[in-house]
Parts: C-alpha cells; sequence; structure tokens
C-alpha cells in the first residue's frame, strides 16, 4: 500500500473524474455532486501518508516507484517525492476538496463535466509533482492542459474563448521547448529521460545556457513572469471560481517548483550565468506588478496581478542561491497556495450575489455580510505579508536571504510589504467599509454553511502556518540543503578539477 | 517449377484481393438493390483472409519473388496489415453514407479493391517497373472513385483535376526513373543501391549529373504524392470536391503507399545518394510545415482545413525521412501510422455527423456539438489533440518520435523550428474544439448513426488515447518492420 502511494495519490482522482462524467449528468445533479465530493475527499485522504510516513531526516527523493513504460526510448513510470513536492501535493488534493465544495451550488450547468475536469486535473498535477521521468513530467505537464483549457472555455466569462486560447498557446509553445531539451538530454546522457541521470551530466556552458532558456520558456510562462505574464490576468478574470483557485493555488507553482528540479540542478552553471536576469525580472514582478494591481478596477485582476507579484519573490529566493532564500521561497510557495485560494474564493462569494467583479459596484459590503467581512479582511493581512499570518513567513525568509546577497535586492523586495498593503488593504476598504453603496449590496445576505466551512478552514491554515510554520519548514528544510548541494557547477573542466583535488 | 511456387506465395494476398475483386464485380451483375449487402459482407471477408494468409506466411527474412521484382518482408507485412486494417474501417464509416448517396454498388467495393492491390504491391515492389506499376493502378481506381458520384460537378471537377496533375506527377516520376536506370544500368532496388556503393555501376567518378537529375525528378514525384509543398496544390481542392467517403480513403491508407514507395526508392535504392536527398526533403518538410499549418487557420470547410493539416503533417513525416538512419525511417514510419489513425477517425466524424443531403463538412456544423451528444464531442476532442500533438495521445509519440530523430541527426535548429509550427498548427484543432464545447449549437438534428460506425469509430478514437499511454507496441512493430527490411 505504502509502496504504491503516488501512483494512488496520481489515479484515485483520475478514476474519480472519470466515474463522475460516467454516472453524473444534470438531470441528477446531486448524485454528481456527492460522487465528486466523496471522491475528491477519497484522494485527499489516500496523499496523507505522504505527510504522515515522511521521512524528515532525508533529503533526496523517497517514495520511490519504477515501472518500465516505454522500453523503445527508455522511457519509465518513475515516480518519488522530496520535501518541497509533498506539500505541494497535499495542496493540491486539498485545493481539488474545496473546489468541489464550493462548485456545490453555484455551478449548474454541465455540473459532470466541471466536476470531473477538476479531480483529473488533480491528478495530472500531483503526477507533474511527483514525476521522475522528463517524458512522464512531460506527458502530466501538457495533459493537465486539456481540462484546464476547457474549463476556462466553458464556465467563464464574457472574454472567456479569447483566454483560455492564450493560455493554451502560451504554455503550449514554453513547454515543446522543454521537450527538445529534453530530448537533447536524452542523447547527451546517452539515451535515458531519468531526472537523476540529467543531474549527473556533465554539460558545457553553452548548451547549459540554451537548456536553460528553453526550461526558462516552459516554466516562466506557467509561474509566471515578467513579460510573459499577460495571460494570467485574462484567464484569471474569465475563469469561474474553482477554475481561479485551482490556476493560483496549484497551476502557478508548477513554474516554480520544476525550476527546482530541472532548470536549476540541469543546467546549475547557466543558472549561475544567468541569475542577475532572473533577479532583475523577479524584481521587476515584485515593484511593477503591484504597482500594477494598485490601479486594477476588477477584484479578480488585481488578486491575479498580486500572484505574479507574490511569485517574484518564489523567483528571486531561487536565484539568490542562499538556503534561506531557497527555504523562503518553497514556504511561500505553499502559503501562497493558501492565501491566493481564500482570495479568489471570498471574490467567488461576492460574485455569486452580484454578479459582478467590479470594485466600483460594491461598498460599505461589511454592514451586511460581518463574518464574511472578517474573514477577508484576515485573508488580506495574510496577502499583504502581516506577521502572524503564513504569507510573512516565506516572503520574511527571502528578504533575509536576500539581504545577505545584496542590499538593493532586500530593499527593492520589501517594498511589497508596503504596496502588497496599499493594493489589498485599499480594495478592502473600497468594497466592505463606507456607506452601502446601493440597494444590491443592502439586500446581500452573509456566507452560509458550506462557504463558513471552506473560508473557515482556510483561515485556521493561514494562522496556523503563520504562528507554527515548522510543519512545513521540517520538510523543506533538507530539501533546500540537498538541493543547494546539487547547485555546483557541473563544467566538465570543474569536476575533473574537483575530482583530481579528491584523488590527491 | 518450385521457383513459380514460391513466386506464387509471396505473392498469395496479392492474388486473393485480385481475384476476390473480379469475383465481386461479376457477383454484382445478379444482385439486386436488397441482397447487394452480400458484396460489403464479402469485401470484409476477403480483406480477412488476406489479412490471415500475410500473417501466416510471414517470416522475419527477406523473401524475393518474381526474379526480385517483388519483395516479402517485413516492412511489406506489416504495411499491407495496416492497409487491411484501415481499408476494412473505412468500408465500415462509409456503409451508410453511400448508401444514402447511391453510390453502394459493387464498383465502389470493386475499386476500393483494387486500390488495395495497387497499394500491396507498392509496399511490395522491389523493383521501379513494379513499383510504378502500383502506383499506376492505384491512381486509376483513386481517379475513378473520386468521379463515381457522376452527377456530383464539384466531384468530377475535382477528379479532372486529380487525374491531370496525379498524371504529370507519375510522369515526373517516371522520367526520373528512367534517368536513374540510365545511369545505373539497373532497375531493380538492391542492385542499384549496391551498385552505387562499390561504384560498379558507375563508369566514372565524380558528380554524376544523369543520376542526381533522376533524383529531383523522382523527390518531385513522390512530393507530389505525398502531398508536400511546393507540389501540393491538388490537395485541398481534391479533399473537398471528393464525397467524404473518398476524401477519407485518399486522407488515409493512400498515405501508407505513399510512405511505401518513398522508403523503398530513397532509403533502399538511393540511399547513397542520400546527402543529396536530404537537402531536397529538409526545404520541403520547413515549406510543408510553414503552408500548412498557417493556410489552414484561413479555412471554413473542415475537410479543406484538414487538408492543409495533412500538408503540415507531411511536413512532420519528411522531417523524420530526413534524418537519412534506421531511427528516423522507423519514427517516420510510426507518425505515418498515427497520422493514418487520426485521419481516419477525423473523417469518420465527419461522415458520422452527415445524414440525408448534409454534408456536415463546414465548422460552423461542429457548434455546441457538446450539448447534442458528449460522447461525440468527447471523441473528436481526443481526435483534435492527437492532432494537434497534445499527450497523452498517439499524435504526441508520433511528433516526439519524429523530433528526437532529428536532435539525434544533429538539426536542434530545424527542431526548434518544427516545434514553433506545432504551435502555430495547435490554433486551429483547439478552433475545433472551442466550437463543439464553448459555442451554442445552431443544428439540433439528432444524431443517429448505425451502430457498427458508431462503436468501431468509438475504438479508434479511444484507441488514440490508449495507444498515447502505451505506445510501446506500436514503436516496437515499426522499428522490427524497419530494422528487418532494410539493412
Amino acid at each position: 500500500m505504502l509502496s504504491h502511494i503516488l501512483s494512488l495519490s496520481i489515479w484515485v482522482p483520475i478514476f474519480a473524474g472519470i466515474l463522475v462524467l460516467v454516472f453524473g449528468s444534470d438531470t441528477t445533479p446531486n448524485l454528481t455532486r456527492w460522487l465528486a465530493l466523496i471522491g475528491s475527499l477519497f484522494a485527499f485522504l489516500v496523499t496523507i501518508p505522504l505527510y504522515t510516513h515522511f521521512n524528515f531526516a532525508d533529503g533526496d527523493f523517497q517514495f520511490q516507484e519504477g515501472l518500465r513504460w516505454i522500453p523503445a526510448f527508455n522511457i519509465n513510470y518513475h515516480l518519488g517525492v522530496d520535501g518541497i513536492a509533498v506539500p505541494l501535493i497535499l495542496l493540491t488534493s486539498f485545493t481539488t476538496l474545496i473546489v468541489v465544495i464550493a462548485a456545490w451550488e453555484v455551478i449548474e450547468s454541465r455540473i459532470a463535466q466541471y466536476m470531473a475536469a477538476f479531480l483529473i486535473m488533480s491528478g495530472l498535477m500531483i503526477g507533474v509533482f511527483s514525476a521522475l521521468d522528463g517524458i512522464l513530467y512531460y506527458v502530466f505537464w501538457e495533459a493537465m492542459l486539456i481540462p484546464m483549457f476547457l474549463v476556462i472555455g466553458i464556465w467563464g466569462g464574457a472574454n472567456r474563448v479569447y483566454a483560455t486560447i492564450k493560455f493554451f498557446l502560451y504554455t503550449l509553445l514554453g513547454s515543446l521547448l522543454m521537450l527538445v531539451a529534453f530530448i537533447y538530454l536524452y542523447y547527451k546522457s546517452g539515451g535515458s529521460f531519468e531526472l537523476t541521470d540529467f543531474y549527473a551530466l556533465p554539460l558545457e556552458i553553452k548548451p547549459q545556457l540554451l537548456i536553460f532558456m528553453a526550461f526558462f520558456m516552459a516554466f516562466a510562462v506557467k509561474i509566471p513572469m515578467w513579460p510573459v505574464h499577460t495571460w494570467l490576468p485574462d484567464a484569471h478574470v474569465e475563469a469561474p471560481t474553482g477554475g481561479s483557485v485551482v490556476l493560483a493555488a496549484v497551476m502557478l507553482k508548477l513554474g516554480g517548483y520544476s525550476f527546482l528540479r530541472f532548470a536549476m540542478p540541469i543546467a546549475p552553471d547557466a543558472a549561475h550565468t544567468l541569475a542577475p536576469m532572473m533577479i532583475t525580472l523577479s524584481l521587476i514582478a515584485i515593484v511593477y506588478i503591484a504597482l500594477v494591481a494598485l490601479v486594477q478596477q476588477d477584484m479578480k485582476k488585481l488578486i491575479a496581478y498580486s500572484s505574479i507579484s507574490h511569485m517574484g519573490f518564489v523567483t528571486l529566493g531561487f536565484f539568490i542561491f542562499n538556503s534561506l532564500g531557497l527555504e523562503g521561497a518553497m514556504v511561500q510557495m505553499i502559503s501562497h497556495g493558501f492565501i491566493s485560494a481564500a482570495m479568489f474564493l471570498s471574490v467567488g462569494v461576492l460574485y455569486d450575489r452580484m454578479h459582478s467583479r467590479r470594485i466600483a459596484d460594491y461598498g460599505g459590503v461589511a454592514n451586511t455580510m460581518p463574518t464574511f467581512a472578517a474573514f477577508v479582511v484576515l485573508f488580506a493581512m495574510a496577502n499583504s505579508g502581516l506577521p502572524g499570518t503564513s504569507g510573512f513567513v516565506g516572503e520574511f525568509m527571502v528578504i533575509l536571504g536576500a539581504l545577505q546577497a545584496n542590499f538593493w535586492f532586500a530593499f527593492l523586495a520589501a517594498t511589497t510589504l508596503i504596496f502588497g498593503a496599499a493594493y489589498t488593504l485599499w480594495m478592502v476598504k473600497r468594497v466592505f467599509y463606507g456607506e452601502v453603496a446601493n440597494n444590491h449590496v443592502a439586500a446581500l445576505k452573509d456566507l452560509n454553511k458550506r462557504e463558513f466551512l471552506i473560508l473557515g478552514v482556510l483561515a485556521l491554515f493561514v494562522l496556523g502556518f503563520g504562528l507554527y510554520p515548522a510543519p512545513i519548514t521540517a520538510m523543506t528544510h533538507n530539501t533546500a540543503i540537498h538541493f543547494q548541494n546539487q547547485l555546483h557547477s557541473k563544467l566538465p573542466n570543474v569536476i575533473t578539477a574537483l575530482v583530481n583535488v579528491g584523488s590527491n | 517449377m518450385e521457383n513459380i511456387q514460391y513466386d506464387l506465395i509471396t505473392a498469395l494476398p496479392e492474388i486473393i484481393i485480385l481475384s476476390m475483386a473480379m469475383c465481386i464485380l461479376i457477383l454484382d451483375l445478379f444482385l439486386k438493390d436488397k441482397t447487394r449487402f452480400l458484396i460489403y459482407g464479402l469485401t470484409q471477408f476477403t480483406l480477412l483472409v488476406a489479412a490471415y494468409i500475410t500473417v501466416s506466411t510471414h517470416t522475419a527474412a527477406v523473401g524475393y519473388g518474381f526474379s526480385g521484382m517483388f519483395v516479402d518482408d517485413a516492412l511489406s507485412d506489416v504495411l499491407k496489415l495496416l492497409m487491411y486494417l484501415a481499408t476494412s474501417l473505412i468500408l465500415i464509416y462509409t456503409r451508410s453514407y453511400i448508401q444514402l448517396r447511391g453510390m453502394f454498388r459493387g464498383e465502389f467495393y470493386a475499386l476500393m479493391l483494387f486500390a488495395l492491390l495497387g497499394m500491396m504491391i507498392m509496399a511490395s515492389g522491389q523493383s521501379m517497373l513494379t513499383i510504378y506499376m502500383g502506383l499506376e493502378l492505384l491512381s486509376l481506381c483513386v481517379y475513378s472513385l473520386v468521379a463515381l458520384d457522376r452527377d456530383n460537378a464539384k466531384a468530377t471537377e475535382a477528379a479532372m483535376k486529380y487525374f491531370v496533375l496525379g498524371a504529370l506527377a507519375s510522369g515526373m516520376l517516371l522520367y526520373g526513373m528512367s534517368m536513374i536506370y540510365g545511369a545505373t544500368g539497373s532497375l531493380n532496388l538492391t542492385q542499384i543501391s549496391n551498385g552505387l556503393v562499390d561504384g560498379s555501376l558507375i563508369q566514372s567518378t565524380g558528380s554524376h549529373p544523369v543520376l542526381i537529375l533522376g533524383l529531383v525528378f523522382i523527390v518531385s514525384g513522390l512530393a507530389f504524392k505525398l502531398g508536400a509543398v511546393p507540389f501540393q496544390m491538388w490537395v485541398p481542392d481534391v479533399y473537398e470536391g471528393s464525397p467524404t467517403a473518398i476524401t477519407l480513403f485518399i486522407g488515409s491508407v493512400t498515405k501508407l503507399s505513399a510512405f511505401a514507395i518513398v522508403i523503398r526508392l530513397l532509403a533502399q535504392g538511393l540511399q547513397p545518394l542520400a546527402l543529396d536527398w536530404q537537402g531536397m526533403l529538409l526545404i520541403m518538410a520547413v515549406l510543408s510545415m510553414v503552408v500548412g499549418n498557417i493556410t489552414a487557420i484561413a479555412q471554413t470547410n473542415l475537410k479543406r482545413m484538414l487538408a492543409y493539416s495533412t500538408i503540415s503533417h507531411v511536413g512532420f513525416l519528411l522531417f523524420g525521412l530526413m534524418s537519412a538512419s534506421l531511427n528516423g525511417y522507423a519514427s517516420a514510419m510510426f507518425y505515418i501510422v498515427a497520422y493514418v489513425l487520426m485521419s481516419l477517425a477525423s473523417f469518420g466524424m465527419i461522415l458520422l455527423l452527415s445524414r440525408q443531403g448534409f454534408e456536415a463538412d463546414k465548422l460552423d456544423d461542429f457548434k455546441g456539438l457538446n450539448q447534442r451528444s458528449p460522447w461525440h464531442a468527447f471523441l473528436l476532442l481526443i481526435i483534435m489533440f492527437s492532432m494537434a500533438g497534445v499527450p497523452p495521445t498517439l499524435g504526441f509519440y508520433a511528433k516526439f518520435a519524429v523530433l528526437q530523430a532529428a536532435l539525434q541527426a544533429g538539426f536542434i535548429w530545424y527542431a526548434v523550428f518544427a516545434v514553433l509550427m506545432a504551435v502555430i498548427g495547435a490554433f486551429y484543432y483547439l478552433r475545433i474544439v472551442k466550437l463543439m464545447y464553448f459555442d451554442e449549437p445552431i443544428d439540433n438534428a439528432p444524431i443517429k448513426p448505425a451502430i457498427d460506425m458508431n462503436i468501431v469509430l468509438s475504438i479508434n478514437a479511444i484507441a488514440l488515447l490508449i495507444l498515447g499511454l502505451m505506445p510501446q507496441s506500436l514503436m516496437t512493430l515499426c522499428a522490427y518492420a524497419i530494422t528487418h527490411s532494410l539493412q
């Protein structure tokens, strides 16, 4: 059982999704919903042993499984996770559960397809987080696009077709370049797609740079980094609430995770060479995108830009090359998963009642929805990185790490504590406080039990990890150290020099 | 006496198909409309018998017949089996379509079998003459099939166009063959290849303008048959003008035979000239990908769009062949087999949605298909993502195989170019998905396909997914066929 825990984590939600597709329909909406709920709950429970049986002292891959899959090209079904993949997998299965509950009465047309899309997507994303074979990883990475394409396109808003095609083509372009890089590595390594073989491969600086750029194209689009971020606000605004939640909480993390798993260890010298570029892009994302967020009229767009700005912290943490920054970036990824999910769900709560995301249509919501307002203020504080919330931990670690590298990096990154507070709290002020803006707002009803449950659980996590981040840092700590050791130069002459030193 | 027996055994499947085609032609005279179903059954039975014989006489060794003009090797056997399978699927998909349009006659089935015979001869051709003979048999049958719906002006026009341009291409191919014959003094592909390697067939050393000129003509003729740019002009018009039943035939199974003669002529006979033809294939591959993918975006007719998509797929195929290695040929073969399966399913879907007096070949006919029939929309979704090369579908591994062959041969930047073109190509496949899933239906007629077609087409489309999850068997088959036939 334990030896196949990763396979179960991947395939249980996918089969649950297929079951929902087969047995669910719009004529029996409640059966469909319960089926999806049981499926996602089961899929979540299956992933729990990954945490309880995790060996915290070990920074290497655990729960490994291997099967020969396509011997013609030596492609294997090889799975394994480390301290950064496990929290992200748990986040994924948890988010899927939340999304299914959040869609309960909101989605009325084609319920089965909606629920199935999220369940299948969940399995595929867990596959991305646990694949240790280049092509297996690529298959999960690309297959995930199909359900997301449909989710945004079918249940999205007015401009959904434009947004979803843009999303798909942007991502496909990056991914195919990554595929070329994988095949190149396959021939360089003498016929293997194994990740560990890629790590061990000595490469000259020029191929390293090209490989890094190919990976960069694929991952930067997903994170998304400035200037390839433009699909994200479009996709978010048009996506249904569940789509936004999965997009922000999990899908953006895939890009960050993949930098750690592929781009940096495979091409460490290129990563060092290009670090100034990566840091610059990260800082632009942190500062400039935060300013862009400030002027948004649409709540979802504002949170989407805020996500880009926060993901800038993740890439900044990676490319300052110290363990504090690295660990901070890992924590930030997980924390942002909870906070962005909560923020988008909150906007969803408002949107379901008013069918508007424009800030100007609201005002004084706190008067009619006091409980909801309390939750949102908490999440807004977390989003702006207030100490005591999970948003603070990761950002603070990255800023400390940046300070070790260069004072000005830390200075610029720290401005986000001001800008982040500015755009989030200003939005909260305009939407929730002041006079009741119009009759629609006056007629609003406060949270129902279902909404209270979802936001309550998320609030527990946000506060819990803020006050006691040890459950996350215990996992990421050894992985971060292990990962640091992988970032040594791979240039052939350096390696021979090291070997010579060792033999002396 | 022993020799004759051996000859006959090598060509036993061909002999069966030939005799059955003639039987069907005669039998048809005695059948009334009500009993004509017998012919359909008989044709399917013939394919089954031919498949059985091909499998049971198969050996891994290469067998020659008819004084070395005919070969029975792994490549020909595998291709023939795929041809039977594809033809059988075509017969199932087209039955109700041709019944409704008054083409359910013995000629249709006899011509199909004769065309199949032509393709089998092409797959087994070991002499340039055999190949040419097979090609002409196939071409003449296809010209008549396109024009089978006599009163359809568009189909007649397509047939004329196809015939005139096709004859020109055959002429080029024959002209090229005659030059090669002039330069080497042999029609036998193995002899040509051996002679070119050890120089025994060439009197003087150095460059051989006649040989190269002949090669240019052969490559042009092959490019025409494949539909590669700049010889692609006929493809969109013929695809659009032909009755969909025939488009299905032209768009799928004939590509297998075109692939067969490319392998026979270039990889087997003229492999020593690989350096010369690699450049030609490269230019055509690049142009095909550009023209096919970009022009497809502007189409409003699905058959026409699939025609341009074929052109871009041929670009990818040539890209695999271009590396001129066993790995490259096996990858190209995998690509063409995957393409044939996808093409069968996509044209099959048009046939499934068409009914009396309605062709379902406009893009707008697919609007809101998800609301009319979620299952068929899902099948077409798989087909389209497979065409676009998105995993976990078969189309992805086809692209993967070709890309790895190109990278092995060192064409890194062309591989990058090819994936850029694949992104452009993804757009118009996505548009079909968009029409099916995101738009409201404009046509609410119920979809009532024949039960056999519905089942087989579903299997066909789901196979794209299953083979995408487990592509090993098909890859092994292609590698087996190539490595046991080409030394």
